[in-house]
């Protein structure tokens, strides 16, 4: 077997009868820890489940489910199983009209999920010698903070540049000599284009070794095409604040599926419909029990997301099973620039101008490699339409309050009434032209 | 006095403003001024017909995005400074002109005007001795 270097050789390599004898003692002990959460003490009692019951991998069946709206109702705390004290830190998803979800983590957390980022970085060849740069956003979103404690963890030298200012990100990479990259794909396509405007070509003329991709789904091609920008290898990250955020599930050297840490959650994968296990190797809805976190611990999280596990064994040793591209989901959340958005939100914000009708429609299109959302809405009965100025200052206004709301900027487009086409069964509201989805 | 002008919102769409204009000829309405100015997205169709009531609500019937507000209609002689000055009449009492058209023809010209406070516009006119048309005078031009 080729050698190839481990984080942590003894939980990454270990045995299948031994990772499930893990799995079952640490869901035993977040059971413990989850009774003195609100709803988890309710959910127990209702349920027959103490920790003493848990005795196999099937004892996870006798777990309802949790879901966002579970999240959403319980907002801000009423997940959280230890004493406020202990939290240190909440990430929160956008969303100002109807509650956010909040996921808190307390010292421990934060430590485990910074040693589980620098596992997955490790594993992809990064090492305390690398400078790494995040483009992520910084703040609530996860990307940032998650990878910065565990590039830190790892030992690299951090360069957090956060999102945005490409040419600022370019004189970075060239004068500290970044050699590991964390993008969103569409960014990392975008910053191709302004390296080469600038006449830089990133394959020769910069130290870049590795980049990481994540927050959004993308297809195989897409990331053949940044691997030829860049001249470097790129790797799928999977993640999600839910679930701390990045380092849930990470490509290895092979890049043939991502390896979910199964010391860190027990994952399943399930008919969303009957929520019954797959048949082995067929896509289903991934659902998610963290067993290494204390703070917020989630049973049987239906995260919405389709794929399947890879069967076999990866040569790279790891005996984490392997979960393929993400298909889809089973909801309708889009993700635009790395950005989580559900439909509802924006429905929401144009449900609030008696100048709109009730049709509208959102679309996503890529437009000189930048992913676009344009929001088109038909003007209601109520529009007064006689002057420019209050037509100008209607689309601004929608504009203004959509983006406070998705932390994304869309056109918005006023359309006559009736000039979207409506459809027989459920409003389609959504049309994403985009290339790799 | 006022009349009556409808504001259409007309999307930037090819054979939109065809469309409209259809259904008016089908209905015997005939238009009598007309304007729509160039923007991106959308544009608004400014009419005055020959029956602005039925106009209108043949265009809600068929769900055309349109409203209807006042503007002051001007008819003076035409010739030299003769706009100028009667925009000057505006301009001396305070007055804001959001938009206006005209036109000439047999030495006579007529002005569209629409104001911010209407009220106060059709009193200018009217102490400038103004010749401001009613509907009928405009039709019958």
């Amino acid at each position: 077997m080729a050698s190839t270097e481990y984080w942590n050789e003894e939980l990454e390599t270990m045995s299948r009868p031994n990772l499930e004898k893990l799995q079952v003692e640490r869901l035993r002990k977040t059971v413990e820890i989850a009774q003195n959460s609100p709803y988890y003490s309710e959910v127990f009692k209702k349920n027959n489940i103490t920790p003493e019951s848990i005795k196999s991998l099937e004892d996870l069946q006798r777990f309802p489910f949790t879901t966002k709206e579970d999240l959403r109702s319980h907002y801000p705390f009423g997940l959280v199983s230890v004493p406020m004290e202990k939290v240190v830190r909440v990430h929160s998803s956008s969303g100002t009209t109807g509650n956010p979800t909040v996921v808190a983590h307390s010292q421990r957390d934060l430590d485990q999920w910074a040693d589980q980022v620098a596992r997955c970085m490790y594993m992809v060849g990064c090492r305390n010698t690398d400078v790494f740069q995040n483009t992520s956003g910084y703040g609530m979103f996860t990307g940032g903070l998650g990878y910065q404690y565990g590039a830190e963890r790892l030992g690299a030298v951090t360069v957090p540049a956060a999102a945005g200012n490409s040419k600022r990100q370019i004189k970075f990479i060239m004068d500290f000599g970044t050699t590991v990259i964390h993008a969103i794909p569409s960014y990392a396509t975008r910053l191709a284009e302004v390296f080469y405007e600038m006449g830089i070509d990133p394959r020769k003329d910069t130290k870049l070794k590795i980049f990481c991709l994540g927050a959004e789904p993308h297809s195989e091609e897409q990331r053949q095409r940044i691997e030829q920008l860049f001249g470097i290898k790129a790797y799928n990250c999977f993640g999600m604040s839910e679930m701390n955020g990045p380092g849930v599930a990470f490509e290895c050297k092979e890049q043939n599926g991502l390896h979910i840490w199964e010391d860190f959650v027990i994952p399943e994968i399930l008919d969303p419909v009957t929520l019954q296990p797959v048949p082995e190797g067929e896509v289903g809805e991934l659902v998610l029990t963290t067993i290494n976190r204390e703070a917020m611990p989630l049973f049987r999280y239906r995260t919405r997301d389709l794929t399947r596990f890879i069967p076999g064994e990866c040569p790279c040793g790891r005996t984490h099973r392997r979960l393929d591209r993400f298909k889809g989901r089973s909801d309708d959340m889009i993700i635009v620039k790395g950005v989580n958005i559900f439909p509802i939100q924006i429905e929401r914000i144009l449900m609030g101008f008696k100048e709109l009708g009730l049709n509208y429609l959102i679309t996503i299109d890529t437009v000189s490699n930048n992913d676009e959302m344009t929001v088109e809405v038909e003007v209601g009965e109520d529009i007064t339409i006689s002057d420019y100025t209050k037509l100008q200052n209607l689309t601004k206004e929608i504009t203004r309050q959509l983006k406070d709301e998705i932390l994304l900027t869309p056109r918005v487009k006023l359309v006559e009434k009736g000039s979207i086409p409506q459809s027989e069964g459920k409003a389609v509201r959504v049309k994403d032209f985009r290339k790799n989805h | 006095m006022t009349i009556n002008q409808i504001s259409i919102f007309l999307e930037n769409k090819f054979g939109r403003l065809s469309e409209i204009l259809s259904i008016l000829r089908h209905e015997n309405i005939r238009v009598i001024a007309a304007t729509v100015a160039d923007t991106s997205d959308y544009g608004i169709l400014r009419i005055i017909t020959t029956d602005q009531q039925k106009a209108f609500q043949k265009l809600i019937e068929n769900k055309v995005s349109a409203n209807m507000n006042e503007v002051v209609a001007i008819s003076v002689d035409s010739c030299i400074g003769q706009l100028s000055e009667t925009i000057d009449k505006f301009t001396q009492s305070g007055i804001t002109i959001e938009y206006m058209y005209c036109f000439s023809f047999n030495q006579k010209s007529i002005l569209v005007l629409r104001s911010s406070n209407m009220a106060q516009a059709n009193e200018v006119a009217q102490k400038n001795n103004l010749n401001t048309l009613s509907e009928a005078e405009l039709i019958n031009f």
